[in-house]
C-alpha cells in the first residue's frame, strides 16, 4: 500500500513537472517584483493594473508572474534571481530600493532584459523608467491655489526622497503662478502606508486651516477626510473619485500599462534596448483624472496648463527657480533645471515654509 | 472537556521523532484540502513548497542565507527567555547593529583600507546592538520598568534613527539624494564563500555561535545559572545568583548577537545601509527560538525549516501563482501543528469518556 | 472649530482602537495567558468587519463580524495553548502570521470598495453642552463602547466574584486549581473575550476611522496595544491613560509638524514611542524595585493534574 502510494505520488509529481515545463516553453515569460501587496490601492496596485493590461493586450504570446511584498533588503536579490532562473526573459523591478540588487542580477544573467523603475543605474540589459509626476503636481498646484479660500494648502508627505521634494516644489510653483502668497503646510508621516496615520495628518492639516489637501502617500484616507470635512483634495497614484465624490479635484494616475506593453513588444520583436525612459503627461505615463468639483474657469485653466505642459509651452521648473532663501538655483539645463537636478532634488523653492528635511 | 493532557513520566524517543513527522503530515493534509478548494494541484504545490528548494544548490544556499540571521538572533533570545527576560526588541537591536557597524563603511567609502575593516565593522555592530539592548535592561534593573514595553518601543525608535541617517548625514553623495548609503567597498563586505550564490562567511559565524551556545548552556556555570534563575528564581537567590546581573548579561548577549546579525546582513547580502534592511527578522526569530525549544541545535533546525517555507512560498508564487497570503496561512498552520505535536513529547493525550466528569 | 477641540476629537479617534484591543488583552493577561497575536486578530477583525458591513450595509453587523473573526482566531489560540499546552509566545506569533494571511485572502475581494462610515451618535442634551458636548458626546458608537468596556472590565475585575477568581487564576493557577476553580475554562473565556475585543478594534479601522479596507491596514497597532497593557501595569485605569497618552502624542506631533517647527520628522514620529518608555520608567521608579507587578502565572503553561 505504502509503495503504491509513493509510486503514485512520484508519477503525479513527474506529470505536474512536465506540464509545467511545457506551458513555459513557447511563451515569453515576463516577471514583476512588487514592493507592496497587489491590493494596496497605491503604488503596487497601479503596477498590477498595468500588468493586467499587458496580459489583456499580449495574453496569447506571454505569461506573467509577480512576486508581491518583496522586501527591499536582503530578500529582493533572491526574488529577482528566482524569476531569472525560472525562464523569465523580461523582469520589471518596480521600486527604487531594488536598484542595486537588479544591477547585480542583471550582471549574472546577461541574456535577460531588466527594467528598473525610478532608479538611475543602467547596463546593456538593464533599462530604467519613471514618470514625470511633478508635471501633474504643477497642475494640481494651479488648481489648488484657485480653489483655496484660506490660501493655505496641506501636504501629506511620506519620506523626504527627491520625488516627493520635487512634487512639493512643483505644486508650489504651480500655485504661485496663480497666487504668489500661497502657503503650504507639510506633515511628514514617515510611512508610505498607514491609513489611520494618513487620516490623522489630513485632519491636523484641515484643523490648522488648510482647505486643499495634497498627498504623497498611498491610501485614500486623506481623500475621505476631505470629503467628511467638505474641503478639497487630490488623489494619488489612482483615480480616487469614489472616495471623495465631492472633494476630488483631480488625481495623478500612474499609467504604466502602455510602457509595459511597448517594452514587452520590443522584447518579442528582438528590438529591446536599454534606455532611460522618463515620460510624463505627453507620453501618457502620467495621466490626470477628470477635473471635477471646480468651476468652469478653473477647469479651463487646468486644461490649459495641462496642454501647455504637453506642448512644452509651460515648463514647471523653468529658470529662474528661486531657492528657499530667494536666491536663484543654478540652471544646469539652459532654460530650465536639468534632469539630474529634478531627479535628485534636494532643496525647497521659495515660499515653502518648512525646514528642509534632509540636509 | 473530553481531551485531557497527562504528563509523560519520561520523554519518549519515538514521539520525539514522530512528532515533527506528524506535524508535517497534518499540514500536508490541510494544505491539500485548501489547494484543492482553490483548484490547484496539491501534490505539485507541496513539491514546490518543500522539495524543490532542496533540490538545487542555489536554493540551498539561499535557505542558509535566510536562516543565518534568524538563527543568530534566536540564539541570543533563547538565553533571555530561558532566564525569564522578555526581550522582544531584537528587531531594533538588529537595526542598531547594522547602523553602528555601517558607520565605518560609510566614512571609509572609496578608500580601500584593507580587509581588517569588515572585522572591525562586525565588532562594532555587535557592540551597537548590545548597547541598544542595554537600555531596556537598565530600565528594568534600575527603575523596574517592564522590558516588554521598553524593548518593543525602541524598535520603532531604532528604525527612525536609521531612517534619519540614510536620508541625511550618511546619504550616498553620488546617489541623487536617494535614501541609501553608498554601496559598501569590497573591504567592508562580508565575503561570499561559494561561487554562484550569496552564501557568505556570516553563515559560518552563525554556526560558531550555535556551537558556543550549546557548550555554554550545557556545560558551564553561566548556563546553569541562566536556567536556574529562569526556572526557579527563589532557588537561584539562595544559590547566590544575582538576577539583576543576569538580566543585563542576557540582554547584552542577545543584543550583541542581534546587532551582529544586522551588520552581517548589511555588509553581506544587502551591501548598503538603507530602509527596509530587515524583513522583520527580529520578530520572526522569536518564533524560531520557541520552535527550537530554546535549544541551540533545535533553533538551528527551526531556522532552516522556516527559511525553507519562505523560499518554497516564493517558488509557489512563481510557478503556481499561489498568492503570498496563502503561503502565510500555510506558515501559520504549519507552526500551529508543529507546536501542537511538540506537546505530545511532554504530554500524552487521553480521551476520557463522558462518565468521568473531571475537566 | 477651535483647534484644541479639534485636536481632542482626533486624539479620541486615534486612541480608541488601541484602547479596545488593549482592554481585551488586559483581561487575557490578568487570567495568566499571554496572547501576542493581537495584531493578527485585529487585521482579521478589520477584514471580516469590512466584509460584513459591505455585504449587509450595516456598521453594526460589520462590528459583530469583526468580533466574531477575532474570537474565532483566539479560539484556535486557546485550543493550542490551553488544550494542548503549547508555548503561548510562539502560538501568539504564529497566530499573527495566520491572521495576516487570512485577512489578505478574505479582504482581497473588497479592496477598493467603500462603505458609509459609522455614524456619529449625538446624545440628546449632552451633545449640546458648549465645548465639551461636541468633543465628548458626538463620537461614533465605538468610542462610547470603548469607555463602557473599560469601566465594565474594571467593575468586573474588582467588584465581582468572577473577577476575583479570574485574578486568582492569573496569579497562581495551581492554587486556584486546588481551590476547585476550572482554570482552563476561565482562561478560555478570557482569551475569547480578548479576541473579540481585538476583532472589534480591528473592525473600528475600516468601519469608522478610514472607511475602506486595505491589507495590513492595522499597521502595527496590535503591537502598540500589547505594549500598552504592560504600560498599564495591568490596571484598567492606567490603561486608559496610556492609550490616550500614546494617541495624544501621535496627534500632537502631526500638529507640531504642520506648524513648521523645523524639528526632524523622524524625531517627531518617534515621540509617541519615546514618551511611553519615559513615562513608564518614571511611574515604575515611584514604585521602587519591589519587582514585577505582572500576573504571576502570566505566560506559564498550566496542565491540571488529576
Amino acid at each position: 500500500m505504502k509503495r503504491l502510494l509513493m509510486t503514485a505520488a512520484a508519477a503525479a509529481l513527474a506529470l505536474a513537472a512536465t506540464a509545467f515545463n511545457a506551458s513555459a516553453a513557447d511563451k515569453l515569460k515576463v516577471g514583476f517584483i512588487y514592493l507592496g501587496p497587489v491590493g494596496d490601492l497605491g503604488w503596487t496596485y497601479m503596477h498590477e493594473v498595468a500588468r493586467q493590461a499587458l496580459v489583456k493586450e499580449l495574453g496569447d504570446k506571454i505569461e506573467t508572474t509577480y512576486l508581491e511584498n518583496v522586501n527591499e533588503g536582503p530578500d529582493s536579490e533572491r526574488s529577482i534571481v528566482q524569476l531569472a532562473r525560472t525562464g523569465h526573459q523580461l523582469i520589471f523591478t518596480t521600486s527604487f530600493g531594488y536598484m542595486d540588487p537588479t544591477v547585480k542580477v542583471a550582471k549574472q544573467f546577461p541574456k535577460i532584459k531588466f527594467e528598473h523603475a525610478t532608479g538611475y543605474k543602467r547596463a546593456p540589459n538593464l533599462g530604467t523608467y519613471s514618470g514625470r509626476f511633478y508635471e501633474g503636481r504643477y497642475i494640481q498646484g494651479v488648481i489648488a491655489a484657485k480653489m483655496s479660500k484660506t490660501g493655505t494648502l496641506g501636504y501629506i508627505a511620506s519620506f523626504p526622497i527627491p520625488e516627493v521634494i520635487s512634487g512639493i516644489n512643483a505644486t508650489m510653483l504651480g500655485a504661485q503662478s496663480v497666487n504668489p502668497n500661497i502657503k503650504v503646510k507639510i506633515i511628514w508621516v514617515n510611512t508610505w502606508f498607514d491609513p489611520g496615520k494618513e487620516a490623522d495628518a489630513a485632519k491636523a492639516l484641515a484643523d490648522q486651516g488648510a482647505d486643499v489637501l495634497m498627498q504623497h502617500t498611498d491610501s485614500p484616507a486623506a481623500m475621505q477626510v476631505a470629503q467628511q470635512r467638505g474641503i478639497y483634495a487630490f488623489g494619488q497614484d489612482s483615480d480616487m473619485i469614489k472616495f471623495g465624490p465631492k472633494s476630488q479635484l483631480t488625481a495623478i494616475v500612474n499609467n504604466w500599462g502602455p510602457y509595459y506593453i511597448k517594452q514587452t513588444k520590443a522584447v518579442l520583436a528582438g528590438t529591446w534596448k536599454s534606455e532611460d525612459t522618463w515620460d510624463g503627461l505627453k507620453e501618457k505615463m502620467v495621466v490626470m483624472a477628470p477635473f471635477t468639483n471646480m468651476p468652469d474657469d478653473v477647469k479651463k485653466l487646468a486644461e490649459k496648463t495641462e496642454a501647455g505642459i504637453v506642448d512644452g509651452s509651460i515648463v514647471p521648473f523653468k529658470c529662474p527657480v528661486l531657492g528657499q532663501d530667494g536666491k536663484p538655483i543654478e540652471c544646469k539645463g539652459g532654460t530650465h533645471l536639468d534632469a539630474g537636478q529634478i531627479l535628485g532634488m534636494n532643496f525647497y523653492v521659495k515660499g515653502v515654509d518648512d525646514k528642509f528635511p534632509s540636509k | 472537556m473530553p481531551l485531557v493532557l497527562e504528563k509523560r513520566a519520561e520523554r519518549s524517543a519515538f514521539i520525539a521523532i514522530a512528532s515533527p513527522v506528524l506535524a508535517i503530515a497534518l499540514t500536508l493534509v490541510t494544505m491539500s484540502i485548501l489547494l484543492l478548494a482553490l483548484g490547484k494541484n496539491p501534490l505539485m504545490a507541496l513539491y514546490v513548497y518543500f522539495v524543490e528548494p532542496l533540490t538545487d544548490p542555489y536554493s540551498l544556499m539561499e535557505i542558509a542565507v535566510k536562516a543565518s540571521p534568524l538563527v543568530m538572533i534566536a540564539i541570543g533570545l533563547s538565553l533571555c527567555y530561558l532566564a525569564n527576560v522578555w526581550n522582544i526588541g531584537a528587531e531594533g537591536q538588529f537595526i542598531m547593529g547594522a547602523v553602528t557597524g555601517s558607520y565605518l563603511a560609510v566614512v571609509t567609502n572609496g578608500s580601500d583600507v584593507g580587509h581588517w575593516l569588515v572585522i572591525v565593522m562586525l565588532i562594532m555592530g555587535a557592540i551597537g546592538g548590545a548597547l541598544w539592548a542595554l537600555i531596556p535592561a537598565i530600565c528594568r534593573v534600575r527603575f523596574g520598568a517592564n522590558e516588554i514595553l521598553t524593548s518593543l518601543m525602541l524598535v520603532y525608535v531604532a528604525d527612525l534613527i536609521m531612517d534619519y541617517l540614510v536620508r541625511g548625514p550618511w546619504r550616498d553623495p553620488k546617489g541623487l539624494n536617494f535614501p541609501t548609503t553608498a554601496s559598501f567597498d569590497p573591504s567592508a563586505t562580508v565575503p561570499v564563500i561559494l561561487d554562484g550564490g550569496r552564501l557568505h562567511a556570516g553563515v559560518i559565524v552563525t554556526l560558531a555561535v550555535v556551537a558556543v551556545a550549546a557548550v555554554m548552556l550545557g556545560r558551564t556555570i553561566k548556563g546553569f545559572e541562566i536556567r536556574v534563575v529562569g526556572a526557579a528564581p527563589r532557588a537561584a537567590r539562595f544559590a547566590g545568583f544575582k538576577s539583576d546581573r543576569l538580566v543585563i548579561f542576557t540582554f547584552l548577549i542577545s543584543g550583541a548577537l542581534s546587532g551582529l546579525a544586522g551588520i552581517i546582513e548589511v555588509a553581506g547580502p544587502v551591501g548598503v545601509l538603507q530602509p527596509g534592511i530587515s524583513p522583520g527578522y527580529g520578530f520572526t526569530a522569536i518564533i524560531v527560538a520557541f520552535l527550537g525549544r530554546l535549544n541551540p541545535i533545535g533553533i538551528l533546525i527551526a531556522g532552516l525549516f522556516l527559511a525553507l517555507t519562505f523560499i518554497g512560498g516564493e517558488g509557489a508564487q512563481i510557478s503556481m501563482k499561489i498568492p503570498l497570503d496563502l503561503t502565510k496561512v500555510f506558515q501559520g498552520v504549519l507552526l500551529f501543528y508543529v507546536l501542537a505535536c511538540d506537546s505530545l513529547i511532554l504530554y500524552r493525550i487521553r480521551l476520557i469518556g463522558a462518565q468521568s466528569k473531571t475537566a | 472649530m477651535p483647534i484644541v477641540e479639534a485636536i481632542i476629537i482626533s486624539v479620541i479617534a486615534a486612541s480608541t482602537p488601541l484602547l479596545l484591543a488593549a482592554a481585551g488583552e488586559l483581561v487575557v493577561e490578568r487570567s495568566g495567558v499571554l496572547n501576542l497575536g493581537v495584531e493578527g486578530m485585529m487585521i482579521m477583525g478589520a477584514a471580516c468587519g469590512f466584509a460584513g458591513a459591505y455585504l449587509s450595509g450595516s456598521t453594526f453587523v460589520g462590528a459583530l463580524c469583526g468580533i466574531a473573526a477575532g474570537m474565532a482566531l483566539s479560539f484556535v489560540f486557546a485550543v493550542l495553548t490551553l488544550g494542548l499546552a503549547v508555548n503561548q509566545v510562539a502560538a501568539g506569533l504564529a497566530l499573527t502570521i495566520l491572521g495576516v494571511g487570512l485577512s489578505g485572502l478574505i479582504g482581497a475581494g473588497f479592496v477598493g470598495q467603500k462603505i458609509t462610515p459609522a455614524p456619529h451618535l449625538y446624545i440628546p442634551g449632552l451633545s449640546d453642552i458648549p465645548v465639551v458636548g461636541k468633543m465628548l458626546f458626538a463620537q461614533d458608537g465605538f468610542v462610547y463602547f470603548s469607555v463602557v468596556l473599560v469601566i465594565g472590565i474594571w467593575w468586573f475585575l474588582y467588584r465581582t466574584r468572577g473577577g476575583l477568581i479570574l485574578r486568582a487564576v492569573g496569579d497562581s493557577h495551581t492554587s486556584a486549581h486546588a481551590l476547585g476553580y476550572p482554570v482552563l475554562k476561565i482562561r478560555l473565556m478570557a482569551v475569547l473575550f480578548g479576541g473579540g475585543c481585538a476583532g472589534l478594534a480591528g473592525a473600528f479601522l475600516p468601519l469608522a476611522y478610514t472607511p475602506f479596507f486595505i491589507p495590513g491596514m492595522t499597521a502595527g497597532r496590535g503591537w502598540i496595544a500589547l505594549a500598552l497593557v504592560v504600560f498599564s501595569s495591568w490596571l484598567p485605569g492606567r490603561l486608559v491613560a496610556g492609550a490616550y497618552l500614546f494617541g495624544a502624542v501621535s496627534i500632537l506631533q502631526l500638529h507640531a509638524q504642520a506648524l513648521g517647527l523645523g524639528i526632524p520628522s523622524q524625531l517627531m514620529t518617534s515621540l509617541p514611542y519615546l514618551a511611553t518608555v519615559i513615562v513608564l520608567v518614571l511611574i515604575s521608579r515611584g514604585r521602587g524595585s519591589t519587582g514585577s507587578v505582572a500576573p504571576a502565572s502570566l505566560g506559564v503553561v498550566f496542565v491540571p493534574d488529576r
